[in-house]
């Protein structure tokens, strides 16, 4: 009787009944905005689906296959630009990867403590620095290097290679690809580090204890363990140069040709994207340019998928490696 | 030579390789900051923050409108990423370990890695193309959705962090979920989940294709939502690939200012999340 007024005078019902309306909003309005990630991202491919449909439909797979960008003729095939994003963002994974491995084993393997912090610190400096700020080192000073020392040299002693014929302007291919390089290095670096930080210690130290040196404690007990995650941190970081746009705008000079050499000038879906988008003159060419940000998100989308589950794999769910 | 001498000398020569990745990693970096100071110093001036840029062919001048842009952008920017961001980074803490969870997830994270001028496009088809004009507001928008999904993966980790006593502890108290979310584990969190925020803004201050055809550009000072607008990584961009010397002497500064905002960005991020009782914690575990 007493406890029951008093649960009476203070509304505890009402007081529960609000309190719990209170929680199920609070729910709802985070799950609404959850969710306006997932309509975000389908948004971007319905957008892009939908603006480029006019090139969609006039070119049809031809769009992909055919050599000719010619915004004058009205023609737009993009192989040349995927060719160059291709061949670009592939260079840079290969002189990449080596590099960013290396750093990697001498953050998680090499380095006294001392040493760790202020290496990882610069490591990830470099990949704080702007697109557009790399774009710029690269027209004033790494080109001109390229022109004047690097390209002479390598066709000089593998100028029979098809890849180092000719001579170099300074932009082109192999400057856009020695950028990227340096710009994705970082990303491979971080990914790897930690995949080689999961590796357990009893693993390094029964290596060890079989007396192994410690490379070789390196090469077979560590790097096996990690090579999953090692290859989906490769594939990420291919994800990132595919989509890099302003500082190969800025050095792989603009020309949608397709060449064996490196030392050609080239371009990349990003950098037409970037350059001609304000140009586009007429709807069928601002829709050709929109297909090439489909085909763009396509890949990267697939890439990066194969990447995360890859590492997710290896990263025993999503707790121990996110990037 | 023995078996096992060659083997200490090969380990030697491998481990000596490693070393030698870090120096071809770090010595690009320092080559381009100290060139990036080189170049740009003798240009830092009161001009350079306070003029607006002069007409081609007469030298002097200033990035004032593009540095004004850049904040207002950012500043716009942060009222859409950080509102979805932290809110699908606490979904993600406190509700998402079911399906919806893992697409949302996994979505955050391809939105992280689509290229920024795809995102740019995005924003051209849904702001420019309806109002057929370019505007600071469709600029903003792009950032903001590239800030998203960083500040909520950093969200999400922070909230993980919160030991579960501790919101026992305010649930045994009566106090409701909610309230215990936003009082208890958000305050707790919250110089982690700045610590996001100060990354993605960091990053977004970088950004310079996304905002190519949504903000434009313009030579003049402006500050409203609706007219195209400057910005530092755009003006950069347009003087440095123009043919006039006085314009790459601006680029060069205009970028050591860039670098300057970034990596200080970055180091309140790290000096926030090194502040943070929960990293720390996280760290000593």
């Amino acid at each position: 009787m007493a406890a029951d007024s008093i649960a009476k005078r203070l509304k505890a019902p009402a007081v529960l009944a609000r309190g719990r309306l209170a929680d199920r909003a609070f729910y709802t309005a985070t799950f609404i905005f959850a969710g306006l990630v997932l309509i975000i991202v389908a948004a971007i491919f319905i957008e892009l689906v939908a603006m480029s449909w006019p090139s969609l439909i006039k070119f049809g797979p031809r769009f992909i296959t055919s050599t000719a960008w010619d915004p004058v003729a009205r023609k737009f095939g993009a192989l040349p630009l995927i060719f160059g994003t291709v061949v670009s963002s592939t260079l840079a994974l290969l002189l990449a990867l080596p590099l960013g491995l290396g750093v990697a084993i001498f953050l998680s393997d090499i380095a006294p403590s001392w040493l760790k912090t202020p290496v990882g610190f610069l490591v990830e400096l470099l990949a704080g620095i702007p697109s557009v700020v790399y774009g710029l080192w690269g027209i004033f000073v790494l080109a001109p290097v390229v022109m004047d020392h690097l390209a002479p040299w390598l066709n000089r002693y593998f100028g029979w290679l098809p890849l180092f014929k000719g001579a170099s302007y300074g932009v082109g291919m192999l400057t856009a690809g020695l950028i990227l390089a340096l710009m994705v290095v970082p990303f491979i670096t971080s990914v790897s580090r930690e995949i080689l930080m999961t590796v357990p210690r009893d693993q390094r130290e029964a290596a060890l204890a079989l007396g192994m040196t410690r490379w070789e404690m390196i090469r077979y007990a560590v790097l096996p363990y990690g090579r999953v995650g090692i290859i989906g941190a490769a594939i990420l970081s291919l994800g990132r140069a595919l989509g890099e746009t302003m500082a190969v705008t800025m050095v792989i000079g603009n020309t949608p040709k397709i060449s064996a050499s490196l030392f050609n000038p080239a371009y990349s879906m990003a950098a037409a994207i970037a350059n001609e988008f304000t140009e586009a003159s007429s709807p069928l060419y601002l829709s050709a340019l929109i297909e090439v940000g489909l085909v763009l998100f396509g890949v990267t989308f697939i890439v990066n998928a194969l990447a995360r589950l890859l590492i997710w794999r290896v990263g025993g769910g999503r707790k121990r490696v996110r990037l | 030579m023995n078996t096992y001498d060659r083997r200490q000398l090969v380990s030697r020569v491998m481990l000596g390789l490693c070393v030698v990745c870090v120096v071809v990693v770090i010595a690009p970096l320092l080559l381009i900051i100290g060139y990036l100071i080189y170049q740009g110093i003798s240009s830092i001036n009161p001009a350079l923050f306070t003029q607006m840029p002069k007409p081609v062919g007469e030298t002097g001048g200033g990035m004032a409108n593009a540095i004004a842009g850049s904040l207002l952008l950012l500043g716009l920017a942060s009222c859409f990423g950080v509102v979805v961001g932290v809110m699908t980074g606490i979904y993600l803490a406190e509700f998402g370990d079911n399906r919806f969870g893992f697409f949302v997830r996994f979505f955050s994270e391809t939105l992280n890695s689509t290229p920024s001028i795809v995102i740019g496009i995005f924003a051209y088809t849904i702001i420019v193309v309806p109002t057929r004009h370019f505007s600071a507001l469709a600029g903003a928008f792009a950032l903001g959705v590239i800030m998203v999904p960083i500040i909520a993966r950093t969200t999400e980790d922070m909230i993980r962090l919160v030991p579960t006593s501790l919101r026992e502890a305010s649930l045994a108290l009566g106090v409701n979920k909610w309230r215990t979310i936003f009082r208890v584990v958000l305050r707790t969190a919250s110089p982690g989940i700045l610590t996001g925020i100060m990354l993605a803004l960091a990053r977004a201050a970088g950004e310079t294709a996304p905002l190519l055809f949504t903000a434009f550009g313009s030579r003049f000072w402006t500050l409203s939502v609706n007219e195209p607008i400057s910005s530092l990584p755009v003006q950069i961009y347009t003087y440095a690939i123009s043919p006039y010397e006085d314009w790459h002497r601006q680029a060069w500064a205009g970028a050591l200012v860039l670098i300057g905002i970034v990596v200080l960005m970055g180091l309140a991020a790290r000096f926030l999340a090194a502040k943070s009782s929960l990293v720390r914690g996280a760290r000593r575990r």
